[in-house]
């Protein structure tokens, strides 16, 4: 690595070495893919959606291929808040990188419970999952309106002790507005785009792909939408910005953060190649080296327009 | 990494299957029958995810490893369209395989379909002194890899749905009259669910025990995307895991056919 350049950046006081986060969903707690590459290279990890109790998820098939991308509904899986903090938070915290719990519920209730269990706990912050595509209630039925949004998030805001991300669906009229609705409650930071909500049919058989029927898109083929609601929210909201959609290089984080996003997440190019997220550093730190960019910093909102 | 390997060689078995022979030596040396890998078919465009696809055979002294495979869709038909010298983009093994005890001195491998083929390199592997082989197709003209089983054990039986090779009707028919003949230690099942359903419940009434090799459409294929998975019993309830890490290999007593 030159040393003469700096990745380091500060989101809503949440301190990353590097701005590339493993996506929540998409990485589990970090241990399948520890055994493919040194975690300590990741600015952070979000972890796999979290509840108050343990989930079961949806019935499979739980994913569906499409042209350039994916579309699942595993509908948070997960093992219950309690059993994150006792048993995996100790084997994350072994590693020099930062943790954001993403926090889901079916109440506002819930989301306040999470939020303030999460507050006490060894993280770094809290990416509020107002945007899952992939269960009944809760979630995106929150996420897709600016009063919704406002009141989950000036609730939990309150009982909030770390800094506090509002992940945003891409499923509504104007994103802007639930961007601003967020920042007007509270949020500290907002991450986007969740996933589009689409589905797959099986022409032979003439029933879904999905056992769920539907589900939510990413890959390449969400980056362009997820590039343009980037651009769009940095110029609605003064908070920061952490962008995601189809980010499968240094390349793609780079046109991110041109685009207004202080950091970014990625997870499904993952799938396909599992040092995706050590290939976007070292991509880059190439092009911060070939461009004379000293600081990652100075690529935040330079987009040329 | 270590991901990239070279294909050995390439042919068809029947009009839409056929072995890949790829050299690595260390998943031959590593993998365990039952076993998957991970296989990138394109450039990512119209073929985005890797295909997960069971180990057939491996030789641990040339360092290669068979693959044999259906062409079933696009990925499956790029990886038919390789040839001899071209690169391959691999992950594995993977998954947990199949148990080789040295107690199971009489056991028994039924395969469906292309269900077949992990099957092979257990018969191989397994140091029971009785192995019996019980493979089903749909017809005569699907039969395949039947030499390499007969050489690999001590009784092959093959049944065809419409009789037109071996014995008309199920695998689990041929299962019962040689579970009746004498009780195996074990049974080892891979094919369509229906198959393994049928065959588990078989094999519960006689106490014989059994393991299942699962499939599911896969994303990450290690464990940590949880969109491959099956249902398994959890104490007196059921969760839902993955078939890339926690199998593709289960206890028959262990998944919940739906």
């Amino acid at each position: 690595m030159n040393s003469n350049i700096s990745l380091e950046v500060n989101v809503a006081g949440i301190k990353l070495k590097n701005p590339v986060i493993a996506a929540s969903g998409c990485f589990g707690f970090g241990r399948e893919y520890s055994r493919y590459f040194d975690l300590n290279r990741l600015g952070g990890i979000a972890v796999k959606g979290l509840t108050r109790e343990p989930r079961k998820g949806n019935p499979p098939p739980r994913i569906a291929e499409t042209p350039a991308g994916i579309l699942n509904s595993v509908g948070l899986q997960n093992p219950g808040v309690q059993a994150f903090i006792e048993k995996e938070i100790p084997f994350l915290r072994g590693f020099d990188t930062a943790i954001i719990a993403n926090a889901s519920g079916n109440t506002i209730e819930d989301y306040e419970y999470m939020v303030k269990t999460l507050s006490d706990a060894d993280i770094d912050g809290i990416e509020l999952n107002l945007s899952c595509p992939n269960v009944k209630e809760g979630c995106m039925s929150f996420g897709s309106t600016a009063n919704g949004v406002f009141e989950v998030v000036s609730r939990v805001k309150k009982k909030a002790g770390k800094p506090l991300i509002v992940k945003l669906t891409p499923n509504v009229t104007d994103i802007t507005e639930i961007a601003r609705a967020a920042e007007a409650a509270g949020a500290d930071a907002v991450s986007l785009i969740n996933t589009l909500l689409g589905m797959a049919i099986d022409a032979k058989t003439r029933r879904p792909i999905l056992g769920n029927v539907t589900g939510g898109l990413s890959g390449p083929a969400v980056k362009p939408v997820a590039l343009r609601m980037v651009w769009q929210v940095s110029k609605a909201v003064n908070i920061p910005i952490i962008g995601m959609g189809g980010i499968s290089n240094g390349t793609d984080a780079v046109e991110f953060l041109l685009a207004g996003a202080s950091a970014v997440m990625m997870g499904t190019a993952g799938f396909v190649n599992p040092m995706a997220w050590v290939e976007t550093i070292e991509g880059l730190e190439n092009y911060m080296a070939e461009n004379k960019v000293k600081s990652v910093t100075e690529l935040i909102g330079g987009l040329i327009v | 990494m270590d991901n990239i390997f070279k294909i050995a060689k390439s042919e068809m078995l029947n009009a839409d299957t056929f072995l890949l022979t790829i050299e690595s030596e260390r998943i031959a040396k590593k993998a365990r029958p039952g076993q998957i890998v991970h296989v990138k078919c394109g450039n990512g465009t119209e073929v985005y995810l890797r295909r997960p696809i069971s180990i057939c055979s491996v030789d641990r002294e040339k360092g290669t490893f068979d693959l044999a495979i259906q062409i079933r869709g696009k990925g499956t038909k790029i990886l038919s369209n390789m040839k001899p010298g071209d690169e391959i983009d691999i992950i594995g093994p993977l998954g947990q395989g199949f148990s080789l005890y040295p107690k199971h001195r009489k056991i028994i491998v039924v395969g469906g379909g292309i269900g077949i083929f992990p099957l092979l390199q257990l018969l191989k592997d397994h140091p029971a002194d009785n192995k019996k082989a019980i493979l089903g197709f749909r017809n005569r003209s699907l039969v395949i890899l039947e030499n390499e089983f007969r050489q690999s054990c001590d009784g092959l039986f093959i049944a065809t749905d419409d009789g037109s090779y071996g014995e008309k009707g199920f695998v689990t028919d041929i299962l019962k009259k040689e579970v009746e003949k004498e009780l195996p230690d074990m049974v080892f099942l891979c094919g369509p669910i229906v198959m393994m359903k049928a065959g588990v419940e078989l094999l519960k009434k006689y106490n014989v025990p059994c393991e299942v090799s699962m499939e599911q459409r896969m994303g990450c294929g290690i464990g940590a995307c949880l969109t491959c998975v099956c249902k398994v019993k959890k104490g007196d309830d059921w969760e839902y895991t993955q078939v890339c890490k926690r199998g593709p290999v289960f206890s028959g007593d262990e998944v919940i056919f739906d």
